[in-house]
């Protein structure tokens, strides 16, 4: 029963981190290249926009999720399952969802290098 | 891509690693927290290896946001996984630790993964019609068609990282 808990605490904190990249990089793409707008008005401006950025708000939100939701899962399974498994199938999920919701052309050589470092992260933490 | 840009993606994986490590070191200082005793979460964020942690991933924040602003989420993260392998190197190097064959396979993993995406483009451009762009077709045609001029710069370093991906790719 508590490898259970493990593991739907593990999916959500997947889920929610992926869900707060997603929005972020959004987000980001919304407001433009930081440098060119930082040079034609300002820091502040930069600093204005993506704070008022709902995407930016939400994303935000979602990462703390994913925080307290590894909380969560840390107090039920062993950190060594707990972070390389979140840490590696964000990377897949992330992927999935980057192609989905954010358009990115995931070509050939991004799936090997979302699947390598996938791997190498879950040999590495474990 | 810039010079500039090559920095912030190290900014990126640096303050990455280096707030992570600086924050598990002061919360192991710190002891145990239990979820009866919140307050003292707030102990613990007294601690200078805590604060110095958390300035350094509010780094980590500020850089991946710039990073975000003009690369592709798909490009940022495996670029960025460098911070994995470095801690591995610090474990190994500054505190001495055993890193064991399972632990370097995983460090030549990521280190090929690196290599693979920095060697495509760091932006998806939807000039073409999206719905054939999507496909998975060839990358060396897609990243020269896709990639912004080259300045010389990013032309030398890209030309490093070839080199550097060649051993690498063959290990992984």
């Amino acid at each position: 029963m508590k490898a259970v808990y493990t593991w739907s605490a593990i999916f959500a904190i997947v889920f929610a981190s992926v869900v707060g990249d997603v929005l972020l990089a959004r987000a980001m793409r919304q407001v433009g290249d930081v440098s060119t707008l930082r040079r034609s008005s300002g820091l502040w401006t930069v600093i204005a926009r993506v704070l008022s950025n709902q995407n930016f708000v939400v994303g935000v939100m979602a990462m703390a999720m994913a925080f307290f939701s590894l909380l969560f899962a840390l107090s039920w399974g062993d950190v060594s399952l707990v972070a390389p498994a979140a840490a590696s199938l964000t990377f897949i999920g992330n992927a999935f969802a980057a192609k989905i919701f954010l358009h990115e052309r995931v070509d050939r050589r991004r799936w090997i290098a979302a699947v390598l470092v996938a791997g190498g992260v879950a040999l590495l933490a474990g | 891509m810039s010079f500039r840009k090559y920095l912030v993606l190290a900014g990126v994986t640096v303050f990455a690693a280096a707030g992570d490590s600086m924050l598990a070191h002061g919360m192991k200082q710190a002891g145990n927290i239990s979820v009866h005793h919140l307050q003292s979460v707030l102990l613990a964020v007294l601690n200078p290896w805590v604060v110095v942690g958390i300035l350094l991933l509010l780094g980590f924040f500020a850089t991946y946001m710039h990073a975000l602003s003009w690369a592709d989420l798909t490009y940022v993260l495996p670029a960025t996984s460098l911070g994995y392998v470095l801690l591995a190197l610090v474990a190994k190097f500054a505190l001495h630790e055993q890193v064991s064959p399972l632990r370097w396979l995983g460090i030549a993993l990521i280190s090929g993964g690196v290599g693979f995406v920095a060697g495509g483009p760091s932006l998806t451009t939807h000039s073409r019609a999206e719905s054939a762009s999507d496909e998975d077709k060839d990358h060396a045609v897609v990243g020269a068609a896709n990639a912004p001029p080259f300045d010389s710069a990013q032309s030398r370093l890209l030309a490093k990282d070839a080199r550097n991906r060649a051993p690498t790719g063959v290990r992984s």
